[in-house]
C-alpha cells in the first residue's frame, strides 16, 4: 500500500476576473478522488474565491462558488484562509461561505471547513505538505 | 526538510515577492526566475528586502533570465546566479517546490 | 529524481512554457526521470500544430514535440482545458462533432486524473505558470 501524500492546492487570484479560481477546483474536484491528504490554501485574491454572495446571473458566467460548498461531502474538509489577505480586504470570516464537513466520527456533527491562520502558520502548512499545486 | 520557493513576477508588478518572503521559513531557499530576477538586482526599493531575507534565506537567480533582461551585471552580491542545470540541483536539495505566480 | 512538471500558460505569451522546457531539458540531461509534463490552464494551447511562429523565433510546440520523441516524455494537455480552448485531436474532434483536430503529435489528450496521478507518483512537481 502506498503511503498518502499531502496535497495543496495553493489559490491566490480572485474568481471570474480569470479562470484560475474555477479549473483549480476541478483539479481539486478530481483530485478528491484519490484518497490523498488534502489541503487548500486561499491566500491575497484568492480569499474573494469563498466569499458569501456571488452572484454571476445575466452574465453567463458560471456560478461555481456553490460547488466549494460540496467539497466537504468529497472529504476536503481543510481550507486555510490567510487572515491578513482577508484584512487588507477588509473582510472577515462572516463574509465567507459557510462552508462545513460532517464528522462521521462523531454522529456526523457539521464542523467547520475554513481555518483562518497567520502567515507564519502558513508558511508552516506550505512546508508540512508535500506536493504544492500552484495556480 | 526545507522548500525552494521560486518566485517568477517581479516585485513592481505582484506582491508575489513579498508574500514569498512574509512566510518563507528560516532556511528555506529563495530562486528568482523570469520577471522575478528583477528583485535580485541592486538599488531598487526592494534590494534591501532581498538583502534581508538573505539573513535567513538562500536567495538564487536564474542566470538566462538574468541575461536575457540586461541585468546580469547588478546582482545583488550574495544572490547565486544558477543556471538550469542548478534550479535542477536546487529542486533535488529542497524537499519540493513552491512556485508563487 | 522522478520529476511532474505543470504547464500553466500558452506558448509566447507567458515565459512560463519556455522554463518549462529548458527545466525539464536540464532533468533530463542529468539523468532525472520525468514522469509527465501536464499542460493545463492555456497551457493547452502548447500542443496545437497550427502554429506558425516567425522564422527567426523559437518554435515552442516543436521544441516540445521533439525533445518528447527524444526523451519519450509523456505529454499531456487536460481534456477539460483543451476543449474550452479548442484543441482536439482526432477522437475529441470526432466525439464533439467539430470538422477539424488541430493535435501537434507527440502530445495526448487526457484528465485531470493525470495531473493528481503525477503528484502522488513523483518526488517532485514544478508548476510553471503566470
Amino acid at each position: 500500500m502506498s503511503s498518502i501524500k499531502k496535497l495543496m492546492y495553493v489559490n491566490r487570484k480572485a474568481p471570474h476576473g480569470t479562470v484560475y479560481a474555477l479549473e483549480s477546483l476541478e483539479v481539486v474536484l478530481i483530485g478528491a478522488a484519490f484518497d490523498q491528504d488534502i489541503s487548500l490554501a486561499f491566500i491575497d485574491d484568492g480569499v474573494y474565491q469563498i466569499v458569501k454572495g456571488q452572484d454571476p446571473t445575466d452574465t453567463g458566467i458560471k456560478n461555481f462558488a456553490p460547488t466549494y460548498k460540496a467539497l466537504g461531502d468529497y472529504d476536503v474538509k481543510k481550507m486555510y484562509v490567510d487572515k491578513e489577505s482577508l484584512e487588507e480586504r477588509g473582510l472577515t470570516q462572516d463574509d465567507l461561505m459557510d462552508l462545513v464537513w460532517e464528522d462521521e466520527d462523531d454522529d456526523w456533527a457539521e464542523k467547520p471547513s475554513i481555518h483562518l491562520v497567520s502567515r507564519s502558520e502558513l508558511g508552516d502548512l506550505l512546508d508540512d505538505s508535500d506536493v504544492l499545486f500552484n495556480f | 526538510m526545507a522548500t525552494l520557493h521560486t518566485v517568477n513576477k517581479s516585485p513592481f508588478d505582484k506582491n508575489s515577492l513579498q508574500i514569498c518572503l512574509s512566510l518563507a521559513k528560516d532556511g528555506s531557499g529563495i530562486l528568482l526566475i523570469e520577471d522575478g530576477v528583477y528583485a535580485a538586482t541592486k538599488g531598487t526599493k526592494f534590494s534591501a528586502e532581498v538583502e534581508d531575507a538573505m539573513k535567513n534565506h538562500k536567495v538564487y537567480a536564474l542566470e538566462s533570465d538574468l541575461s536575457m533582461r540586461g541585468v546580469i551585471n547588478k546582482v545583488i552580491d550574495g544572490v547565486e546566479v544558477v543556471d538550469y542545470a542548478g534550479f535542477v540541483d536546487l529542486t533535488a536539495e529542497y524537499s519540493k517546490v513552491q512556485s508563487w505566480l | 529524481m522522478k520529476y511532474g512538471i505543470m504547464v500553466s500558460e500558452g506558448p509566447y505569451t507567458h515565459q512560463a512554457s519556455d522554463s518549462a522546457y529548458f527545466f525539464t531539458k536540464a532533468a533530463l540531461d542529468k539523468g532525472h526521470e520525468v514522469f509527465r509534463v501536464f499542460f493545463y490552464h492555456d497551457g493547452v494551447n502548447n500542443g496545437t500544430r497550427l502554429t506558425t511562429p516567425p522564422q527567426d523565433d523559437r518554435h515552442i510546440v516543436n521544441r516540445w514535440a521533439d525533445l518528447a520523441k527524444e526523451h519519450d516524455l509523456d505529454l499531456v494537455l487536460c481534456v477539460a482545458a483543451a476543449q474550452r480552448r479548442g484543441i482536439a485531436d482526432a477522437d475529441e474532434s470526432k466525439r464533439n462533432g467539430k470538422d477539424a483536430d488541430n493535435m501537434q503529435e507527440g502530445f495526448r489528450i487526457s484528465g485531470l486524473g493525470q495531473l493528481i496521478e503525477a503528484g502522488i507518483q513523483c518526488d517532485r512537481m514544478v508548476v510553471f505558470g503566470d
